[in-house]
């Protein structure tokens, strides 16, 4: 080794002593990792899988789901974000244990649960879903007669958009509920053309836009739904629906139909049987109940944990009667 | 003799112009008198019995998931492997594990690998923004989110490489291997990822698996593309060389190809890097952990400061890997040409010190809570998510009253018309136009590629839907390239500009679309402008780049004896610099057509409707998959056409 190079070899093993010395120094005070031993409280639960389909309402059931779960029956519980479809094809591999919301899905129905039979139905949720055609308020308020469809064609020109041509513009959304909007329009002759958005933000920025800048706006949407606690969407009345007039999908020129939302878990996990799904089972609450708890999520931005924190906090009554009897 | 020739050749064939201009002028005659005929319309609910063949075949391969001896034995290997090397991934950097409340490595160590890997395969100013880039996801208030981002993406790239890289020196080696990729990567590029989403987690299961071959599906290609072009592209007489000199075919292989190859190699690296990162908001549709679900959650109550803040991490996670690719990639090409040694030893040292930094730095962070989660108390995220959010609310109170206005004369002027004239033809009419154009531009093999395309159209039962995103998709080109040669040029010409653009390019490839796209949505309402919008911003930035490139290729001695001899800075650009960069300027049409069809979808999510629309439908609704699955097959047999089309005029061009 060169003279040169030694000294070179010399410096930086005291540098590097250095610098150790100096950074072990600054980091004495500072908390180790693995000194606190972390409890776990693992019950007779197990573990609990459950899907988060995209939308606050479900956000909403399923928070307050894995909250009762975690606190008062030590589950396990993963949360799973996931679309409808996805969610209910983990019921046959085993990866979702249950879906807390579930939108009419007649579809998805007959092929889980009637054909591969890896899915059952755990009853009503409580919470009652409307389809339907809105208006913004302020249209509703200057138009009173334009929340019947018979006046619909009347104000066909208000609604003319780039899209539609020369007829007005009903506006549809996400495609992952049902629509009969072009059934509709030609069976009651209407003088509309249906434009997909595709997406529930298109259709949230359409109603928002028309009642902010006092423009026309009419749109397929539905609740539950966080967006009427900031803007209150007023509904057109369509021809009543009566039993079995949505039969024929090609012929309906009926309103949709109330939708009881329910519950849908994997039948390994119904068979089971555990304290999770007795919860499953028993959950039932009101429209109000998950309108409190969608709006602390979606207008207050607390984290869905939090949000079901604060509404089981409150209602203690409804939580127990939600708990497995033993 | 160059004088005597041309009149013969006038007087024996007419031009290519003239004729181009004469089938159009008949295909318009004949589209007034046929106009309403054979159109193939479909409603958005009805389906042909191949939808419902496809549905069934769905249907059945899911009953048969847990029986099936292809899923027991070897769809269930893959998916294990895979979900133990990411879960191992995301034990290191992103999740608690091995007992631990933390991840292995904390923040602290994870900005030192990033700073000092940065270093070794690029420089210390590369190193440093790299290492303020990572620190800068902390200070979001996202730390553990863009780890599980970063994890998710680099387990996608590695495994992606693992085979793209031997399949890409096949393609390289092989004429007839690459004749046969080809298309394969032209399918894995343009196929819809939601129309693959759903089978996959059948297939893989839900988890990070089905995840990371989401991803690397849509981010293998170009590793694939890239790697055989740099073989292919080898200096001949080097090649040649090295046979006559007795070299072995592995030889020739590793002494010359893949030197010569390496830096193409590593931008298709940096291009599948990319690419892995436009799936994240995707792949998040599935469960996979990271930024991609904050941008989701978001969304969903239209919460755009949070969502930007989520997308700002992407983005600069984005600009920090292709930045130390793109250095790490040009210093292979130099360290290759330049045999000078003098900065080797100084650079060794500096690599030693920086070595045992970093584990000192990495040990800390495994030890000290304080070098392992990132404070929570210094986040800037908060005041990042307001700003956002005011800026929108600015933009969507105040503009909205100009924009509804541009969106209907543009509406009016160019996408009526357009798709009019698509859907309204008898599809024979038009698939003939096509064919003859292809015939007279590129090759009679183009316009049998285009027939072959067509025909396969009018098989997907959705002929009028791909003629009215077709006509979308020509608008939305039309502009990117109106985009590409202004802003390329002017980028082009002046390195200040560039500078200064370069990052606005990055960000507009790599944020996820729906952050923007809710402004959007206030200002243009759901329709297809804008849809329209959304594809020009992810396009543009492809194009503009491309062009900008083909500028500053053309020689100064060039554009000097232009100047010379007086030529103004109009005639410059539009008489030298523009016809010197026609390649360049094909090759952005090219890509600008691709990555404007990329956008399809998202389109769809924004008041498209047409393809767009089917392939999401089909993704929410289980009867409507099988329409959504020939949405997407549409999808790629316009990119596929188009593509070849483009190809053909670049080629002709030369």
């Amino acid at each position: 080794m060169t003279r040169h190079k030694w000294v070179r070899a010399a410096r930086q093993k005291v540098w590097i002593s250095a610098v150790v010395a100096a950074l072990t120094l600054s980091a004495c005070g500072g908390a180790k990792i693995g000194d606190t031993s972390s409890a776990s409280t693992a019950g007779d639960c197990g573990e609990f899988k459950i899907a988060i389909n995209p939308w606050v309402g479900y956000e909403a059931n399923a928070a307050v789901l894995a909250y009762v779960a975690e606190t008062e029956l030590g589950c396990k519980v993963t949360k799973k974000d996931l679309k409808e479809e996805v969610a209910w094809q983990g019921f046959g591999t085993g990866e979702v244990d249950a879906v807390v919301e579930n939108w009419g899905h007649d579809d998805l129905k007959a092929k889980y649960i009637e054909e591969q039979k890896t899915a059952v139905s755990a009853g009503s949720t409580g919470v009652t879903g409307q389809i339907g055609w809105y208006v913004p308020p302020w249209l509703a308020a200057e138009h009173p007669d334009i929340t019947d469809w018979n006046n619909l064609n009347k104000y066909a020109d208000l609604f003319k958009t780039s899209e539609s041509g020369d007829k007005g513009q009903l506006l549809d959304g996400d495609p992952s509920f049902v629509t009969n909007d072009e059934s509709l329009v030609k069976n009651l002759n209407l003088n509309y053309k249906v434009v997909y958005g595709g997406s529930e933000t298109a259709l949230i920025q359409a109603f928002r836009q028309a009642e902010k800048n006092r423009t026309p706006v009419i749109g397929y949407f539905y609740a539950p739904q966080w967006l009427f606690a900031e803007i209150e969407l007023v509904k057109v009345k369509l021809p009543a629906y009566t039993a079995g007039c949505d039969a024929d999908p090609e012929k309906i020129a009926c309103d949709y139909p109330d939708y009881d939302l329910d519950k849908i878990v994997s039948k390994k996990f119904a068979d089971a049987n555990g304290p999770a799904f007795q919860l499953v089972k028993n959950f039932q609450w009101t429209n109000d109940d998950q309108n409190v708890v969608a709006k602390y999520i979606a207008e207050d931005k607390m984290t869905p944990d939090a949000a079901a924190k604060k509404w089981a906090e409150a209602n203690p009554d409804k939580v127990k009667a939600w708990l497995p009897k033993s | 003799m160059a004088a005597i020739a041309l009149p013969r050749v006038l007087l024996r064939r007419p031009s290519r112009g003239v004729l181009l201009i004469a089938t159009l002028a008949a295909f318009l005659v004949l589209w007034v008198v046929l106009r309403g005929l054979h159109t193939l319309s479909l409603g958005a609910a009805q389906l042909t019995p191949l939808h419902h063949a496809v549905n069934e075949l769905n249907d059945s391969l899911g009953a048969s998931r847990n029986t099936n001896p292809l899923f027991l034995y070897f769809f269930n290997e893959i998916r294990l492997v895979v979900d133990e090397f990411v879960t191992f991934v995301q034990a290191v950097i992103a999740q608690p594990a091995f007992g631990r409340p933390v991840p292995l490595i904390g923040w602290l160590g994870v900005v030192a690998i990033v700073g000092y890997v940065s270093f070794a395969v690029a420089n210390w100013r590369v190193a440093l923004g790299a290492a303020a880039g990572f620190a800068f996801l902390g200070l979001q208030g996202l730390w553990q989110e863009s780890m599980d981002t970063l994890a998710l993406t680099l387990s996608a790239v590695v495994i992606a490489l693992l085979f793209s890289l031997p399949l890409g020196i096949w393609a390289g080696l092989s004429d007839r291997f690459n004749r046969l990729i080809t298309p394969v990567l032209d399918f894995m590029q343009t196929m819809p990822t939601f129309v693959y989403l759903a089978p996959l987690t059948l297939i893989f299961l839900i988890g990070p698996a089905s995840a990371t071959i989401a991803t690397l599906i849509y981010a293998a290609p170009p590793a694939i593309r890239f790697t055989a072009h740099g073989i292919r592209s080898a200096p001949h007489d080097t090649v040649e060389a090295s046979e006559s000199l007795g070299a072995t075919t592995k030889q020739t292989l590793f002494k010359v190809l893949l030197p010569a190859a390496k830096r193409t190699i590593v931008l298709g690296i940096n291009q599948t890097i990319m690419a892995a990162l436009a799936m994240v908001t995707i792949a998040a549709l599935i469960d996979a952990p990271g930024l991609g679900k904050t941008v989701v959650k978001a969304l969903q109550t239209l919460d755009v400061g949070t969502a930007f803040n989520a997308g700002l991490a992407i983005v600069v996670m984005a600009i920090v890997l292709d930045r130390v690719t793109t250095v790490a990639g040009a210093r292979a090409e130099r360290a290759r040409l330049d045999t000078r040694r003098t900065s080797a030893l100084v650079r060794r040292v500096v690599l030693l010190v920086g070595g045992v930094l970093t584990l000192v730095a990495v040990w800390f962070s495994t030890t000290y809570f304080w070098a392992a989660e990132f404070p929570p108390d210094v986040s800037v995220g908060p005041a990042i998510a307001q700003a956002a959010a005011a800026v929108t609310d600015w933009v969507q109170t105040n503009l909205s009253s100009v924009t509804g206005g541009v969106k209907d004369f543009v509406t009016l002027v160019l996408i009526d018309p357009l798709q009019m004239l698509l859907t309204e033809s008898p599809w024979w009419l038009f698939a003939a136009l096509v064919v003859a154009v292809s015939a007279l531009i590129g090759s009679v093999r183009t316009a049998l590629v285009s027939a072959a395309c067509l025909l396969l159209l009018v098989g997907t039962g959705l002929w009028s839907d791909a003629m009215a995103t077709l006509a979308s998709t020509l608008v939305a080109t039309a502009i990117v390239m109106v985009l590409g040669v202004v802003v390329g040029v002017w980028m082009g010409r002046s390195t200040l500009v560039d500078r200064v653009l370069r990052p606005g390019l990055d960000a507009g490839q790599t944020m996820p679309a729906f952050v923007y796209l809710v402004p959007f949505l206030a200002l243009f309402g759901a329709s297809r402008f804008t849809a329209i919008v959304a594809a020009v911003v992810f396009a543009a930035p492809v194009a503009i780049k491309v062009v900008a490139d083909g500028i500053r290729a053309v020689s100064a001695t060039t554009v000097e004896a232009a100047t010379a001899a007086g030529s103004s800075t109009w005639q410059l650009i539009t008489k030298v610099q523009l016809p010197m960069a026609r390649r360049a300027l094909t090759l952005a049409t090219n890509q600008g057509l691709i990555y404007v069809l990329s956008m399809v979808v998202v389109g769809g999510l924004v008041g498209a409707g047409a393809l767009g629309y089917d392939v999401v439908a089909g993704f929410s609704q289980a009867q409507l998959y099988g329409k959504g699955l020939a949405a997407g097959v549409a999808i790629v047999l316009l990119g596929v056409m188009l593509d070849r089309l483009t190809q053909a005029a670049a080629k002709r061009s030369q």
